[in-house]
């Protein structure tokens, strides 16, 4: 054995494209189709005859610009579109129009990835291949479609950030997401609406330079994703391991036996003789459309979440869980903000963080037993009616356990919190009644063994004796109010 | 000037095929032609933006409005190869052995 | 010959509109005449079969011939090439559909250089078109037929294309009026591509005055064509009696041993001419015109290489049979389509777009490109107008330079330049000159430039400058409308 190998680790880029949901083309006045009869949406223009032109799609660039300012990008003061030459019959220009070196979207950011650039271009057509391909010179035949041609799509690449195939996977979920709240596009992998591929590499920990890449594509979800990147630097690593090289390569991940495979490349040559497109002038975003982009924005996941974190002083895990919904979210700060506006002191008890942990806990926990899907926007529990159970809890007018009990009430028949606490009995035994002080003192010469080792020092035996007082309140008592109550009781 | 090779590849970026006929008259052809056009690269342009566009034009852009696609049978008309609405084209990979 | 084909299209128009005239009366007389094409100028024109609605307009009644290049929905186009064979396309180019607006009909197709690559026509795939003044000759390219159907009196006016001379060059060579507007000026849609930034289109016809009025129903901004912008303030029949305060610059670059004697004269004669009209003549330099062969034989190439990949056999046009898989098809499809100058610069564009090439090729291109927009913009500050001779020579014969395409490329020179500045010029005949050699004599052109979107002064210019030639006054019994031989 010459030594152990240095540690290999991970590093990961992204290339996503994303569909963009205008009601037409990038370059021509058709409608994006979906599921449609083949080339019902079609004209000279995207079928490429003789002496059309393109015109670009105004709401395309507002949508990559809203893109690029959700990324936190540079948007370019002056960008233009290029050809990228190659001949393929889901091309039927032979070229593709896109964007190449100047870009109307530079680098920006998005959680702890940085994008490198985001640029506009247009969709490819569909190819069907139909009969025997390969094997019989001459016979195999494919079908083109051209609805989908035309398309426009927004490129984003990122820096390669990414160091696991789960950040990868997590990080593009974070991205869909980002998108999805701004409205410009479905952002349904399945779909097609959302693709990404993954430029993968290893190298020697602590190294600066990058390895050879490779690039995967056609992970139509977020779990092939993940397995295809960790199939592939599993590859990677056993290949540098055995004293061999990676060779630049595009690869296709099956998921279903795991296997990588080599992908033939469209243009042999790869040689795109790009050149500024003639057709086209320059795109300059003016002060108004960068105004109007900004203003469409919502606030977006990331921001969200940074937000609950230092202004609501929520943690980062239930922060995170409730930017990711939009409609969650908004629900939740509707809790906080009745709780806020509620009388009385066990309101003023309520924080932010307990909220979060009622929404993202036994509220979630209770409606996932129904049938039904929950809509935020139209709440089986409204918000004040929450807020009023967190209140309750807050203020230990009713324990934890009762707190759940009303929820469930409400989530089933609806009512008033307070009238369903009274109904039910659940009040909390108030801890200077007579009547608790009563029962742990019953509770405490009903059980002296256990009495006797928390004495002697033995902490964990006082859970008998509250179980002992829990099961007599039926749950009402305040578990730390109980424990305070037989500690005194015992002289402790 | 350029030679064999490379008129061999750059016919195949281009999709044509050239008999060995044509490849030796093109290979002639071009050479001279570039002895021409390599003039330009006499000239110091070091600093002179190039020009891409001729019209000083910025945004022109088109409304996200529909406009009528064409009806399927004109649009498959001129088609060689129409197919169930679609165009046939041989399959892009190459025989195997 | 009837008498309705001596009319000029603004004599026409005039007449039909004040009713002196019909416009069905005036259609059927140049249909008669388009079927008796001997210069394989028309690659079909309207038969009697055809019938022709009466339209209102600026151009009510007009007969325009229209180059193979642009789009006619439902009819033949074929740019020349065996690779559009039997196609039509699914819609009209806008320049046509402005012509029809006008009250104008498209007479028939002309015959062109395949894909407007050429500078004699005789890179048709259906073969050559042969020049009025004298058979034997070409008339000049790519707008070839263009030309000579309106020299050869078988249309009143024509649409043609330029992209580095293709309707200045061909108009000198048949003794007509060719105007290349501003690039911008008119929309390209449905104009099969060449070179998208320099393509134009433009008016062939007998006098200035017919140019102007053509123009003016081509011009305007088209939403289908982002590169498109009009001529602010439209165009106005030219009136321009003299050139007193106008003044009129001669590149000093611009000359040399290849122009022909004949021209030369011509060419000096006319400076006179134009002095005794009241304007000046002064030199002015363009340095970097003398690279305008060079840059133009990088770009164009370069662009259509690009334009015309699209011509693959899968959507329309040819496709070769071929037992093969999709890249036999593709080569099989184009090798068989496209003529031999196509292929030629389709390699050239090529090439100078590939990898390691670029820079050196296109990206070098471009910025000569720049240089001589520049100098054209340093000269236009001193003078009105930049004159030069058109062509370096008349019409040449058949088969002269088809061995050398570098020869053939030549015939640019004078040309090239404003096609890469984008600015208008128009070529108007100036007098006859035997060719070098001896011979019977030949239309000169001579070409005045101006600067870009300054068409209306240009028009007067050229039109006051037409007046005090009197070109037509001398060769008047030699055009075939008037019975000439020609």
């Amino acid at each position: 054995m010459a030594g152990s190998a240095p540690e290999l680790e991970a590093v990961i880029g992204l290339e996503i494209h994303v569909q963009l949901s205008t009601r037409t083309k990038m370059f021509c006045g058709c409608e994006l189709s979906f599921g449609d009869e083949p080339n019902v949406h079609t004209c000279p223009v995207c079928l490429a005859h003789p002496g059309v032109l393109p015109v670009p799609n105004e709401q395309a660039i507002r949508y990559a610009l809203q893109i690029g300012l959700a990324l936190d990008c540079e948007i370019a003061p002056r960008s233009i579109f290029h050809r990228k030459n190659y001949f393929y019959p889901d091309s039927p220009k032979a070229y593709q129009i896109s964007q190449y070196d100047i870009p109307i979207c530079g680098p920006g950011r998005l959680g702890d990835v940085r994008i490198h650039r985001a640029h506009l271009e247009e969709d490819a057509a569909k190819l069907v291949h139909v009969g025997e391909s390969g094997r019989i010179h001459g016979s195999g035949a494919s079908l083109v479609d051209f609805n989908r041609g035309g398309t426009p799509l927004v490129e984003i690449v990122t820096e390669p950030d990414l160091r696991g195939a789960a950040e990868a996977a997590e990080w593009a979920r974070l991205l869909r997401e980002t998108v999805r709240q701004l409205g410009v596009s479905d952002v349904n992998m399945e779909e097609g609406s959302l693709r990404v591929d993954a430029n993968v590499s290893v190298r020697p920990a602590g190294s600066e330079e990058l390895g050879t890449k490779t690039e995967l594509k056609n992970m139509n979800s977020f779990r092939f994703l993940q397995r295809g990147i960790e199939a592939e630097l599993a590859r990677q690593r056993e290949v540098i391991a055995a004293g061999g090289r990676i060779s630049q390569e595009t690869l296709h991940f099956d998921p279903r036996t795991g296997d990588l495979t080599p992908l033939r490349s469209k243009e042999e040559a790869h040689d795109y003789r790009y050149f500024p497109e003639p057709d086209l002038v320059p795109l300059a975003p003016t002060e108004e459309m960068l105004r109007e982009a900004r203003e469409a924005l919502p606030e977006l996941p990331a921001a969200r979440a940074e937000r609950y974190e230092s202004e609501l002083g929520l943690e980062a895990e239930p922060a995170a869980l409730l930017a990711r919904e939009p409609e969650v979210a908004t629900y939740f700060e509707a809790v906080c903000e009745a709780a806020g506006a509620a009388a009385g002191d066990e309101a003023r008890a309520v924080s932010p963080r307990m909220v979060a942990n009622w929404v993202t806990g036994e509220l979630t926990a209770t409606l996932r037993q129904r049938e039904a899907e929950e809509d935020f926007t139209d709440p089986t529990v409204p918000a004040p009616s929450l807020a009023r159970v967190v209140a309750l809890v807050a203020g230990k007018k009713i324990s934890h356990g009762s707190g759940k009990q009303v929820l469930a009430a409400l989530v089933e028949q609806g009512g008033d919190p307070d009238e369903i606490v009274e109904r039910e009995g659940l009040a909390q035994m108030a801890a200077d009644d007579g009547e608790l002080e009563g029962i742990v003192a019953a509770a405490v010469e009903a059980n002296p063994d256990a009495a006797e080792k928390v004495r002697e020092g033995n902490q964990k035996a006082i859970g008998a004796i509250v179980g002992h007082v829990m099961r007599e309140t039926k749950g009402r008592a305040d578990g730390g109010e109980v424990n305070r109550l037989i500690r005194a009781k015992l002289g402790l | 000037m350029i030679d064999r090779g490379q008129v061999l590849h750059v016919a195949r970026l281009a999709r044509l095929r050239l008999s060995d006929e044509e490849v030796d008259r093109m290979t002639e052809e071009l050479s001279g032609i570039l002895s021409h056009v390599d003039r330009i690269g006499q000239m110091d342009l070091e600093g002179v933006e190039p020009t891409a566009h001729v019209v000083a034009l910025e945004n022109v852009l088109r409304a996200d409005e529909p406009r009528p696609s064409l009806p399927r049978e004109k649009a498959l008309e001129p088609a060689p190869e129409p197919v169930d609405g679609t165009f046939r084209v041989p399959s892009p990979q190459a025989a195997e052995a | 010959m009837s008498d309705l084909l001596q009319l000029s299209v603004a004599e026409a128009a005039a007449r039909i509109s004040a009713r002196d005239l019909t416009a069905e009366e005036y259609f059927a007389a140049w249909q008669a005449a388009a079927e008796s094409d001997e210069l394989n100028a028309y690659l079909w024109s309207l038969t009697d079969a055809d019938v022709y609605e009466v339209e209102q307009g600026p151009l009510g009644g007009v007969p325009v011939a229209v180059k193979d290049i642009f789009c006619t929905e439902g009819s033949p186009t074929t740019a020349g090439s065996r690779i559009l064979e039997g196609y039509r396309p699914p819609y009209t180019a806008t320049a046509v559909r402005l012509l029809d607006r006008a009250g104008a009909r498209v007479l028939g197709k002309t015959n062109m250089d395949e894909f407007a690559m050429g500078s004699s026509n005789e890179n048709s795939a259906y073969g050559p078109v042969l020049n009025p003044w004298d058979r034997g000759r070409v008339p000049g390219g790519s707008s070839g037929g263009s030309a000579a159907v309106v020299a050869g009196g078988l249309a009143p006016c024509a649409i043609g294309t330029d992209t580095g001379g293709s309707i200045r060059q061909p108009a000198s060579l048949c003794g007509i009026v060719g105007l290349k507007p501003t690039y911008g000026a008119i929309s390209r849609y449905g104009m099969i591509a060449f070179a998208s930034s320099l393509d134009q289109c433009g008016p062939l016809t007998r006098d200035v005055t017919d140019a102007a009025l053509m123009l003016a129903a081509l011009q305007g901004r088209d939403p289908m064509d982002s590169t498109s912008v009009g001529i602010e303030g439209g165009i106005a029949a030219p009136s321009r009696e003299d050139l007193s305060g106008l003044r009129f610059g001669v590149p000093v670059q611009l000359d040399g041993d290849a122009i022909d004697s004949g021209v030369r004269e011509v060419f000096e004669a006319t400076l006179k001419r134009i002095e005794e009209l009241g304007g000046e003549i002064a030199e002015v330099s363009l340095p970097s015109s003398e690279l305008g062969i060079s840059a133009y034989y990088v770009l164009a190439p370069a662009e259509a290489s690009s334009n015309l990949a699209r011509y693959d056999g899968v959507r329309y046009g040819m496709r070769a049979e071929v037992d093969g898989d999709l890249t036999e098809m593709y080569e099989a499809t184009r090798s068989a389509g496209f003529g031999p100058e196509v292929k030629r610069r389709i390699m050239l564009g090529t090439y100078a777009l590939s990898s390691g090439y670029y820079d050196a090729y296109y990206g070098q291109a471009q910025k000569v490109r720049t240089r001589i927009a520049e100098d054209f913009i340093g000269a236009f500050s001193e003078v009105d107008f930049v004159v030069t001779p058109t062509s370096p020579s008349v019409a040449f014969g058949l088969g002269e330079k088809t061995d050398d395409p570098l020869a053939m490329y030549l015939n640019d020179f004078f040309t090239v330049p404003m096609s890469l500045a984008g600015i208008p010029a128009i070529s108007i005949p100036a007098g006859l000159a035997e060719p070098e050699g001896g011979g019977t004599r030949l239309p000169v052109g001579f070409q005045v430039a101006a600067p870009a979107f300054a068409e209306q002064s240009l028009l007067e210019a050229a039109y006051a400058l037409e007046q005090g030639i009197g070109f037509e006054r001398e060769v008047a019994p030699l055009r075939p409308w008037n019975g000439g031989a020609a």
